[in-house]
């Protein structure tokens, strides 16, 4: 087949590149350059993509760099910060997999006649019974399937993840024993555009209006203030000031944040558990859950999944569980715990 | 998609191959005659002759005395040296600059001059921005991106009657091999050129510092160029530069006619075949090699890359650190290219009847492939 790699700069997409060129396909190099911006980390830094070119002359095979900035800030960035403003604290590794890599640069691969894309991500796609099906990488500690529950049928149908077979470990050694030069490169940790210094803050308060919130207790009683009503998450404990640390000492978390009246409030573990977790904007990798379907379902990248029951249009929790903060992807996996079966936006 | 025997190279804009001239000149400078100018002995003295030889020849080529030229390591330090070298004041350009001249404008809080939809600067809008106190003026000899051509001696008289202080450089990198510069000589201050433009080797350039003008160097320490530009001498280059620039010059002419011929074959050719193909600045003056099309529908990065697959070497604009594609600031000060892809097409001396056959075949097909596709 002719494939083309997605290459990040990275050593997971670089060793992606060096297998399929072993099982004999024609392999293309591209990189996406998303962000034109001051972060000089992440996916998207000339450094990185000096060293996906890099790996690719190494490898032998061309190497392109798609300039799809516009994309990625009308589709992710853009997006991030309108969400801040309401209060959602979005994913945007998972609308930049949604709308840049399985979307734009999966067209762009069929436009140059590629048959196929593949990307670095540990997760692996299997055909069963002619059902494409998106199931955990190898290596639990590395699973990225996660941020991969959008991909539906036709998209599955075109992509390679051959990295998702193997451990981080055996990658690394790969790479290693190939001399490619991203081998003991460090995995990606923060989301590429947010600068290294500063953060996710700094970000925001450049492009909106941070606003000052006040801080109750569930009685409406006020316990104190936050800088920025925008940067409070629902379920987060530290940074809430004086609010956190009253009521006898014992934790109080973020339960509920109003940016509308700038309230945050806060209260207790318990009164942070919820029965069911409302999502929206669902996509399923095949069919949708039948309702009264028993699932497993994770709120977070590296979160464990929880036993819970799909409703229709929320997830029941089998024991009472942490509200998901607004904005953040709600993944579905069948009963196995393996099998990917669709995810959304926690509403 | 199969890939031809020899790719038909149509990137002359970017670089072109070196004239035998040129590699020939350098190769002994290589290897036997390999003295430091600047020595005091008999091969410092002969590497000292023949840069003194290339110096002459360089400025016969440009239109002016041996003693204006400073030899440079290329087209960008050239620009840069004029534009930072210029005495204290505000520094203008044309929106349509090279990045080499463009970022160094920005960086001092220069001004940039709108053009009209060709490209070319509108003289009322230069007088209208120009102070009587500022110190530069930059405007490009020909654009590297469409090929147009601007008319430096009117631009040049309108700075001299509102700001008889300014100095007027013209970046001539993309000009020299198809335009006689020595009247835009004439008219200017400083005029930069870049070897492997018309060529020569990479890494060497000029300066043209016309009589008193005073600039300040931007690298310190022999002293070497009169002290307009320190650092060894990069002798072999210097010497194939000027080869190369008597080459072009002996030739160009001819070079021009035939080149233009082919061109607007290509051109025709491309036009006739696909629907949705303009010729950007068609009614413009254009150099003679460089032909720059508006493709609806198609993005550009893609039109490079199949045009690669089928053995046609193009650009499409200008690239960022990474190597990606950006968005042209010329089209965008042009106000054109909004929704189409870009692609240029470069001839240049080696460019062939063949080559224009075989790319007006590779281009219609592959914009059908990419528009069947989408």
């Amino acid at each position: 087949m002719r494939v083309l790699a997605a290459m990040s700069g990275g050593v997971d997409s670089s060793v992606t590149a060096a297998l399929l060129l072993d099982e004999g396909h024609d392999v293309v190099g591209a990189t996406m350059k998303l962000w034109g911006g001051p972060s000089d980390q992440g996916c998207c830094s000339v450094a990185d993509v000096d060293d996906a070119r890099r790996v690719c002359q190494q490898l032998g095979i061309a190497h392109h760099v798609f300039n799809f900035s516009d994309d990625f800030d009308a589709n992710v960035v853009a997006p991030y910060v309108e969400a801040h403003v309401h209060g959602r604290t979005p994913n945007p590794c998972i609308e930049c997999n949604r709308h840049l890599k399985f979307d734009r640069f999966l067209r762009r691969a069929v436009q140059l006649g590629f048959d196929a894309i593949a990307t670095g991500h540990h997760a692996r796609i299997t055909n069963d019974a002619g059902v494409w099906n998106l199931r955990r990488g190898r290596d639990a500690a590395k699973d990225q399937s996660y941020v991969l529950h959008m991909l539906d049928q036709a998209a599955m149908a075109r992509t390679l993840l051959p990295v998702g077979a193997m451990t981080k470990a055996d990658v690394r050694a790969i790479a290693e024993a190939r001399g490619l030069r991203t081998a003991a490169k460090p995995d990606s940790q923060d989301t590429c555009f947010l600068p290294s210094d500063g953060g996710r803050a700094t970000f925001l308060g450049d492009r909106i209006a941070l606003r000052p919130a006040r801080v109750v207790d569930t009685s409406g009683n006020a316990v104190g203030v936050v800088d920025a009503v925008e940067l409070v998450t629902v379920g987060q404990r530290r940074g809430l000031g004086a609010g956190a640390t009253a009521n006898g000492g014992s934790p109080r978390y973020a339960v509920d944040v109003d940016t509308d009246a700038a309230v945050v409030t806060v209260g207790t573990l318990d009164d942070l558990l919820v029965d069911a977790q409302p999502v929206e904007a669902m996509t399923w990798t095949h069919a949708p859950a039948d309702v009264g379907e028993t699932m497993r379902v994770q709120t977070s990248a590296h979160g464990a999944s929880e036993p819970a029951d799909w409703t229709g249009n929320d997830i029941r929790w089998h024991a009472r569980h942490r509200r998901i903060a607004r904005g953040q992807s709600v993944v579905l996996y069948a009963a196995d715990d393996d099998r990917v079966l669709g995810g959304g936006i926690a509403s | 998609m199969s890939r031809v025997a020899a790719p038909v190279y149509l990137d002359h804009a970017a670089t072109t191959p070196m004239r035998p001239e040129a590699v020939s000149a350098m190769l002994p400078f290589l290897t036997d005659n390999f003295g430091n100018p600047s020595g005091a002995h008999g091969m410092a003295r002969a590497a000292r002759g023949a840069i003194e030889d290339a110096r002459e020849v360089v400025a016969a080529e440009l239109g002016c005395d041996p003693a204006e030229i400073v030899f440079t390591g290329g087209g960008t330090e050239a620009d840069n040296l004029a534009i930072a070298g210029a005495p204290e004041g505000r520094r203008l350009c044309s929106a349509v600059e090279h990045h080499a001249v463009l970022r160094p404008v920005e960086h001092g809080g220069g001004t940039t001059l709108s053009v009209d939809e060709n490209g070319v600067v509108d003289l009322d809008a230069l007088r209208g921005a120009l102070r009587a106190d500022d110190a530069l003026v930059s405007v490009m000899l020909a654009n590297n991106e469409t090929g147009v051509v601007q008319p430096i001696d009117t631009i040049a008289e309108v700075v001299r009657s509102v700001a008889p202080g300014a100095l007027v450089h013209t970046d001539a990198v993309a000009g020299f091999t198809w335009i006689d510069v020595a009247s835009a000589t004439a008219a200017a201050d400083l005029v930069s050129v870049s070897a492997h433009k018309f060529g020569g080797p990479k890494g060497v350039g000029a300066l043209v510092v016309r009589g008193e003008t005073k600039l300040a160097p931007l690298l310190l320490g022999g002293g070497q160029e009169r002290e307009r530009r320190s650092g060894t001498h990069n002798v072999a280059g210097i010497v194939a530069m000027a080869a190369a620039a008597a080459a072009a010059g002996r030739d160009r002419a001819a070079t021009v006619a035939r080149v233009a011929t082919l061109r607007d074959r290509l051109a025709e050719a491309v036009v006739g075949a696909t629907p949705g193909v303009t010729v950007t600045a068609a009614e413009a003056t254009r150099t003679a090699g460089t032909l720059h099309l508006q493709v609806a529908g198609v993005e550009s990065e893609s039109l490079v890359i199949v045009l690669d697959d089928l053995g046609v070497c193009a650009s499409a604009g200008s690239a960022c650190a990474s190597g990606a594609l950006e968005t042209s600031h010329v089209l965008a000060a042009m106000g054109v290219g909004a929704g189409s892809g870009a692609l240029r097409l470069s001839l240049g001396w080696t460019t062939s009847q063949a080559d224009v056959a075989a790319a007006a075949v590779a281009i219609p097909k592959a914009i059908e492939v990419l528009r069947s596709r989408a």
